[in-house]
């Protein structure tokens, strides 16, 4: 990577990042990276990750940073900002931390619109154990608790995290879903994201990433299941509500 | 800030209001609180109160969002804190778990009552094994154990400062009696017995200056190798060890030569020291110890206490050994004359009961 495409903000003493090759975690810490950049928010960020692959980001940035639990993420951030509202505070998790395990501090803070900026990185899968069925994963997908394909009748449907919090957030609060196949786009929905939560409200990004480490898939079919299957399923944009 | 308790007087409360008004006394800023009997009345006054002195409140989602919107308040360097009871203690052990791991000065009330499960609203002293060795760790963890409604307003104070000057996260034991039942206390303000203010800082940040003049931005719990962990818990262990005789509490009365020690801890060692006063009285030499402190655990006066109470203690508790097996444990190493207990799971016990248990 060359010293001008990487975001100011990125702890360079801790690149080459340790997540896998191919995985969708570092292009949505890159858009969160010129995100901070752009909006000149360095000073202010504080940053949490939950654990899982997300983890792996807990010295990416030169902001103070922390690891947390599987899934309380979101409310160690939501008491940091009740003690400091000054600070931006960014809570990234996967989608087992977000919509499985900790789904109740998701809900309940939306409903509360407690000025945090939630990033979501929905790759289908619990990665860091080893690909299990998470609440994303797709109809028919193959995990290492779905061997034959996902059986909706049996594990239901896959979560829709964004238009699932349409229902109860603030007027002025912000949900998107955006996606690793565009960046640029990415940054902007954080953007916004974080001017949100600067305004008061809450704000909630969910990215389609990608894990080809346990999708078992080439590059080629690592980018065609993020391009297809997954953004039939998942809508990129903005979420009205 | 304004402070809360400006001049001394003395008061009649009910436990749980006495816990409000400390953690008001001491400077706490912020409380989280998920409803649980019996400690509910803790947030029914601090929401109440904390306004009039710049506090705040947040009631979370459940226990897990109270301990953890609390670990984030206190990485921000505010004193935050939460109150809890029975299976809410449980959920709790999460947060307490990351709060060993990261020395975060997380406080917390517990109000015991029956268990296990939801069992009764009412008292009990069965989450003394949860309250010190809870999490999936070493129980590197300040546990204080009161006994009257005074102690519960001098300990919450102190839980604060604790926790914060030696970032170990900090408990008081309180009980659904104590939390539920009036007495008379003395209220005060911390400053005048000595307290400055919470030595709360931000823990994470530019402003905290770390090993090699480096700003210390970045936290975690996850390691990659054991040789990484098992070094990081050296220090831990060290420092919780070397803490240890400052910070370990009990009390003590009796004379060489007894026939019998009588240990307890909470509002049990009130019943223990009146049926060992009335036993004096009645001409039996009984000696009583009282632990305050349960993590660090008083052992070595534990064992002082046996040695001059010729090698015999009755342990009493509300519990089925869960205090019986630490004093057990402490004085392992010691010729034991004799070791009975009164063990009452979940139920109180009376000086008389005590006392017939010594003549047995």
């Amino acid at each position: 990577m060359s010293e001008l495409s990487m975001p100011r903000c990125w702890n360079r003493e801790t690149k080459p990042h340790s997540f896998c090759p191919g995985c969708g975690h570092g292009l949505v810490l890159k858009a969160l990276g010129m995100a901070v950049d752009e909006l000149e928010l360095a000073e202010q960020v504080t940053f949490a990750c939950d654990i899982g692959c997300s983890l792996l980001a807990w010295n990416f940035f030169n902001f103070p940073s922390l690891q947390t639990h599987h899934g309380r993420t979101i409310p160690v951030m939501v008491g940091l900002k009740k003690a400091d509202s000054k600070r931006v505070a960014v809570a990234y998790m996967g989608d087992g931390g977000g919509y499985s395990i900790g789904l109740q501090h998701l809900v309940s803070t939306a409903v509360r619109d407690d000025p945090v900026t939630v990033i979501l990185v929905n790759n289908t899968v619990y990665a860091m154990t080893g690909g299990q069925m998470a609440p994303t994963t797709l109809p028919g997908q193959k995990t290492e608790t779905t061997p034959f394909g996902r059986d909706e009748a049996e594990t239901g449907f896959p979560l829709k995290g964004p238009e699932l919090l349409a229902g109860v957030v603030h007027p002025e609060a912000y949900l998107a879903r955006g996606t690793v196949a565009q960046v640029l786009r990415l940054k902007k929905t954080i953007q916004k994201g974080l001017e949100t939560q600067r305004k008061g409200h809450f704000a909630f990004i969910e990215a389609l990433s990608t894990c080809p480490t346990n999708w078992r898939t080439n590059a080629a079919a690592t980018w065609s299941f993020l391009e297809r299957e997954m953004s039939d399923y998942y809508q990129t944009a903005e979420i009205p509500h | 800030m304004e402070k809360a308790v400006r001049k001394e007087r003395r008061v009649f409360m009910t436990g749980n209001e006495v816990v409000a008004w400390a953690a008001l006394a001491a400077g706490a800023v912020h409380m989280f609180g998920y409803p649980i009997t019996p400690q509910n009345e803790i947030m029914h006054y601090w929401r109440r109160l904390a306004p009039e002195y710049g506090r705040g409140f947040l009631q979370t989602e459940d226990e897990l969002s109270a301990g953890f919107t609390a670990i984030g308040a206190i990485i921000a360097g505010k004193a935050a804190f939460s109150a809890t009871a029975g299976p809410g203690t449980i959920l709790f052990q999460e947060p307490l778990s990351m709060a060993e791991m990261m020395r975060l000065p997380l406080v917390l009330v517990v109000q015991q009552r029956g268990g296990p499960s939801t069992a009764t609203v009412i008292y009990s002293q069965q989450e003394v094994t949860l309250a010190c060795f809870g999490g999936n760790g070493e129980g590197m963890r300040l546990v204080y154990s009161t006994a009257s409604h005074q102690e519960l307003y001098d300990y919450t104070i102190k839980a604060f400062h604790h926790a914060w000057s030696y970032r170990f996260p900090t408990l008081v034991l309180g009980d659904g009696y104590q939390a539920k039942m009036r007495e008379a206390l003395i209220i005060y303000d911390p400053a005048e017995r000595g307290w400055e203010a919470i030595p709360a800082e931000p823990i994470l940040g530019p402003e905290r200056i770390q090993g090699g003049g480096r700003p210390l931005l970045h936290l975690r719990n996850a390691f990659s190798v054991e040789e990484e962990l098992a070094e990081v818990l050296r220090e831990h262990l060290d420092d919780f060890a070397r803490a240890a005789p400052e910070l370990v509490e009990y009390e003590f009365t009796g004379e060489p030569g007894a026939e019998i020690l009588v240990a307890a801890h909470g509002i049990v060692g009130r019943a223990a020291r009146a049926a060992v006063e009335e036993l004096r009285a009645e001409g039996r030499p009984v000696n009583f110890f009282r632990a305050i402190t349960l993590r660090p655990f008083p052992e070595e006066a534990l064992l002082e206490a046996l040695r001059i109470s010729g090698g015999a203690m009755l342990v009493v508790e509300s519990a089925v050994g869960q205090f019986g097996r630490m004093a057990r444990l402490a004085v392992a190493g010691e010729p034991l004359r004799s070791f009975k207990t009164l063990y009452r799971p979940g139920v109180g016990i009376a000086a008389e009961e005590i006392k017939e248990a010594v003549l047995a």
